[in-house]
Parts: structure tokens; C-alpha cells; sequence
């Protein structure tokens, strides 16, 4: 591997305190030949809040979430993330650094159960080699225990318990969605990243969903980025919105002030010219 | 009892020489199931590792070395030169194609393939190189309940003792270390698992170097039936037909496949050849793969995926 990897972060969080910036963005613009999905979107998130993404379809919002969690690399613009800026970023250091995601369409190990798909949101927290995992002796047995509390805390809360075994390409839609989350809190991440977490699903999975998003962030102390269509959901969960169209930023602020915004309705609602 | 020992004898054999068959496709699944790749190259690497084995032990005896050290180095060199091939591959090939399609990456294997088959004999020589290390000659068995006993090949035993202890380790390692289960994540989905913090690079690296060992393995054996010589590539050819009974992406399903076909080409031979004139152990193989196909196209121990449409 290469040696220019960062040290793993401390278990004991960062020093951002709730309420100041966590991670921000500034004149971030990405393009990929000719297509510009990003263009010159400055924005920050804030320890502690659930900050919505929105914005029509195209609008270059998952762009934006892969850009932080390291997937795309902007051609310009700084990120800052706990106080350092960040280059050259690849997703599992950012998995590393503390930021978990979920994907628009279920991104889940389909052939492994529920246990084992939350299982592997806790790689970064084992330290123990191939061989003592293998021989399964006393410090890699007891690292297996420790994780599988935390996991199984995890199917808990999430009231998976019932499913705990099943394979989840068996799983109806909902209840995937549900694991993915699973998978992204093992990870014990410090921003999380939910990318339509509510798309397909019924008026009780969205409400079961936000219950956990909610609880998510008052108790897990994780700061939450969410892109989602259902304006209700946004607009209920929300601390404050962003919203982009067309690769920029058209509206920042508090749901009720994006909701009564010019360009956002002209955005959603479309424009005479 | 002179039909029963008989059909005992071709049964037994043909059981054995199908183990043989399973460690070469052994390699073929370990890639397929962390990295979603049908590996194309996995013949090459079996001729490339016996290359480097037999060379390197060559050389070794014919400086005066004691035995077992010659074999000890010998099997420790081959194996750093699959560990190389490994990392030349994953940071050559594989590496820059990561999230792209599985034909693609097939394709990349195929190129692969070439260059290896090329590199390794001119590094190490194109000639058929004999290779000692297991013993080759038979036992007799239960001389006193058939007549004339039954013949067993020892190699073929060995083979199928160190097949069984490859398969239980790499039982144990996919199971139970968070590697293995990394390498079954990163199977599924390369986006998914890079998100939860799985360096692929390195996976990719890991599991190249198991399925390298693996036909390390496989070389030593099949290096001791045939020579090392480039013919053994076509192993891989063999190995087809036992993937797709088994199933792609099981273990088990390598050995149980491998077993089926052993068993199977030999008796088809002896028992139906004679009807219809001969030869039918180099197709059987595949008859019996397509006739799987049909009936259950995941192979009998495959995962079954189901698309959502």
C-alpha cells in the first residue's frame, strides 16, 4: 500500500464541536469531458445537524455525495474535512477518516446475510491478522465478540432482529434499505451520507425510516447529509437544505426559507422564458 | 466379484485424478468469488509457478543442495514469484478497470494470459522439465477380496490429501477472517465495499496471491504426473467443465465438480466406450457440463442470483 496514507483517526472522535463546520466545500467543480456535474458549489455541513440535499433530477446531487466520500475528484475547489484540507481522496479513507454512506440503489453484498453484510461495516475497527482470525484463538475471538455485540446493538435498533440470518438479496426493498443503514452505523461513522434513503418506499417505511434517521443523530452523535425527493421528509428532518440545480447551488438555508425561495420553485416547478 | 473390483479400481481412479481436476479449478473460483473476474490467466499462472519451481529446484540440486532445502527454497521462490505476478497484475491489469464491467476485466485476464505463457518460458525455458516430488508408483489393496486387488495410484492419493487440506483451509479463511469476508464483499459490489472502508488494491492483491499459490499447488502435482511443460496450460480447459457443475463461485462445488468429472470421463470410457467406439474420456467432461446447464445453469452448489427486472 502506499505510504502516503493517513493515520487512522483516534476513537474518540474529533475536536469539532456541535454547531461549528465539519466538513465544507468550497468552489468544488466537477465535470466529466464535456458534462459539467458540478459547478462552483461552496457549501459546509455542520457537527451535529441533518443537512438536505435536493434538487431536481440530474441536479448533481449524488456527484456531490461522491465527491466527499471520494469516489469522483473534483477538478477545482478545496474540501475541508474536521480542519484538513483533503487531497488526492479514495473512498475507504474516507471510510477511515470517519464518513459512511449508503447508495441510491441499494448497494448490498447480495449474496451475504444480514449479520454478515453489517459485519463488514466494522473492517476498519479489527486489527487482528488472517492467521489468528483463522486459528480463531483467544484476542482475534474475542475482537470477533466485541464487534458482533456492536453489530448485533445495531440489528436491534433497527428491528432486524428477525432477519438477522437471511441473505439479503432475498429481502424485499424496504428491509435493504434498512440493512445498508445497518451497515453504514457499524462503521460508527462521524458524517453519514443517505442518498435517497426513502426512494420506493411506502408512507410506514418512510416514517420508520425517519424515526431512525432522528434517532441516528440524537443519539449516535452523527451528523447526517441526505438527499431525498419527498419534500414532507425533508422538510420535517431537516436542519437546513442546500439545493442545487443543473451542477449549482440556486438556494441555502433553513427548510421554510428554501421552500418559499424564487429560484427553487422556478427550479422544480420549471420557468417561462 | 471380478466385475465389482473392476468397477471399484475405475471408480477409486477416476474419483482421485478428478481432485486433481478441483485444484486447478479451485483457482478459477477463489478469483471469481472476490472479484466477480472468470480468470482467463489461471492456466498460465499453474505453468508459470511449476516453471519456477522446477527451474529454481533444477539449479538448486545441481549445486550440491540437500534435498529437502532445495524443495523448501524452491516452493518458497515460486511462491515470491506469484506473489509478484500478483502485485503486477493487480497494479497493471486489474487495478485501473476497478467498477468496470466483468466482461471487461475478462477480456483483461485474456491479455494476461499471453503475456504470462510468454514471460514464463522465456525466463525459465520452453522444455518439458520432469519433476519428482511425490512418489509415482502404485499401491495394491485388497488383494484378498478381489482377485488380483485393486490398483491405486500413489500420487493420486497425495493429490487428493493435499486438496482436502487446501479446500479446509481456504474454508476457514473465507469464513472466518475479516479478510475473507472483505473478499466475499468485494465480490458483491466494488462500490459498496470501498464505501465501508475495504482497500480493493489490497484485496485484489490478497486474492491474486491466493489463487497463485493455489496453482503453485496445483503445479507440483500435475508438474509430477506430466513434466512441467506448457501443455499443462490447457488444464485450465479441463477445469471448465467441473466450474460449471460445481458452480462458479463455491468451493466445495470445485471438489464435488472435479470428483463427477474423474469419476465420470472413466467410467464412460470403460463401461461405454466399447459401445461406441472409444475415446469419449476428452468430451465427456463437457457433455456432462452441458447437460448441467440445462438442468441448473448456477452449477449445483452456485449462488442463484436473482435480477430484479
Amino acid at each position: 500500500m502506499k505510504a502516503d496514507v493517513e493515520p487512522r483517526p483516534v476513537p474518540g472522535r474529533s475536536s469539532v464541536a456541535p454547531g461549528d463546520v465539519l466538513l465544507s466545500l468550497e468552489h468544488v467543480s466537477l465535470s466529466f469531458g464535456g458534462v459539467k456535474a458540478l459547478r462552483d458549489v461552496s457549501f459546509d455541513i455542520r457537527k451535529g445537524e441533518i443537512r438536505a440535499i435536493i434538487g431536481p433530477n440530474g441536479a448533481g446531487k449524488t456527484s456531490m455525495l461522491n465527491v466527499i466520500n471520494g469516489f469522483y475528484h473534483p477538478q477545482e475547489g478545496v474540501i475541508t474535512f474536521k480542519g484538513k484540507r483533503r487531497h488526492d481522496m479514495r473512498p475507504y479513507l474516507a471510510a477511515s477518516q470517519g464518513i459512511a454512506r449508503t447508495f441510491q440503489n441499494v448497494a448490498l453484498f447480495k449474496g451475504m446475510s444480514t449479520l454478515d453484510n453489517i459485519m463488514t461495516g466494522r473492517t476498519l475497527k479489527m486489527r487482528r491478522g488472517i492467521l489468528s482470525h483463522m486459528l480463531h484463538w483467544g484476542p482475534a475471538q474475542r475482537e470477533e465478540i466485541r464487534h458482533r455485540e456492536a453489530v448485533e446493538r445495531i440489528i436491534d435498533f433497527l428491528e432486524i432482529a428477525h432477519i438477522r440470518k437471511v441473505p439479503v438479496g432475498k429481502l424485499p426493498y424496504g428491509l435493504q434499505k434498512r440493512v445498508e443503514l445497518g451497515r453504514a452505523l457499524a462503521m460508527e461513522p462521524e458524517l453519514l451520507l443517505l442518498d435517497e434513503p426513502m426512494a420506493g418506499m411506502n408512507l410506514e417505511e418512510k416514517q420508520d425510516m425517519s424515526r431512525f434517521i432522528l434517532t441516528v443523530k440524537d443519539t449516535f452523535d452523527t451528523t447526517i447529509a441526505l438527499i431525498e425527493h419527498d419534500m414532507g421528509v425533508v422538510m420535517d428532518l431537516s436542519d437546513r437544505v442546500v439545493v442545487l440545480d443543473y451542477g449549482r447551488k440556486i438556494a441555502d438555508g433553513s427548510p421554510a426559507a428554501v421552500q418559499g425561495d424564487q429560484a427553487v420553485i422556478d427550479a422544480y416547478l420549471g420557468v417561462a422564458h | 466379484m471380478l466385475l465389482a473390483g473392476q468397477v471399484l479400481e475405475v471408480l477409486l481412479g477416476g474419483l482421485l485424478s478428478g481432485v486433481l481436476y478441483s485444484l486447478v479449478a479451485l483457482g478459477f473460483v477463489l478469483i471469481f468469488k472476490a472479484s466477480g473476474v472468470f480468470n482467463f490467466a489461471q492456466g498460465a499462472m499453474v505453468l508459470l509457478a511449476g516453471l519456477a519451481m522446477v527451474r529454481c529446484l533444477d539449479y538448486l540440486t545441481h549445486h550440491e543442495f540437500p534435498i529437502w532445502v532445495a524443495v523448501l527454497l524452491a516452493l518458497l521462490f515460486a511462491a515470491g514469484i506469484m506473489a509478484l505476478t500478483a502485485w503486477l497484475v493487480q497494479r497493471f491489469v486489474l487495478g485501473p478497470l476497478v467498477n468496470q464491467d466483468g466482461l471487461t476485466l475478462f477480456m483483461a485476464t485474456i491479455g494476461a494470459t499471453f503475456v504470462l505463457e510468454g514471460a514464463s518460458q522465456m525466463i525459465f525455458g520452453s522444455d518439458v522439465y520432469p519433476l519428482r516430488l511425490f512418489p509415482t508408483d502404485a499401491w495394491i489393496i485388497g488383494d484378498g477380496i478381489f482377485p488380483g486387488g485393486i490398483l491405486i495410484n500413489k500420487l493420486d492419493v497425495w493429490g487428493g490429501l493435499i486438496a482436502g487440506l487446501l479446500v479446509a483451509g481456504l474454508a476457514v479463511f473465507f469464513q472466518n477472517t475479516k479478510t475473507g469476508r472483505a473478499l466475499r464483499a468485494v465480490a458483491d459490489d466494488h462500490a459498496a465495499a470501498q464505501s465501508v472502508g475495504i482497500p480493493i488494491s489490497w484485496i485484489w492483491f490478497v486474492v491474486w496471491l491466493v489463487a497463485g499459490l493455489v496453482a503453485l499447488v496445483a503445479a507440483t502435482v500435475w508438474g509430477t504426473k506430466l513434466g512441467v511443460q506448457f501443455s499443462i496450460t490447457f488444464l485450465a480447459l479441463k477445469a471448465l467443465p467441473v466450474l460449471i457443475i460445481g458452480g462458479f463461485t463455491s468451493v466445495p462445488g470445485a471438489i464435488v465438480g472435479g470428483l463427477m468429472v474423474g469419476a465420470g470421463e472413466k467410467l464412460a470410457e470403460i463401461y461405454l466406450g466399447p459401445h461406441i467406439g472409444g475415446g469419449i474420456e476428452y468430451w465427456f467432461a463437457y457433455v456432462l457440463a452441458l447437460l448441467v446447464l440445462l438442468v441448473r445453469p448456477q452449477g449445483l452448489f452456485g449462488e442463484r442470483i436473482i435480477e430484479r427486472i
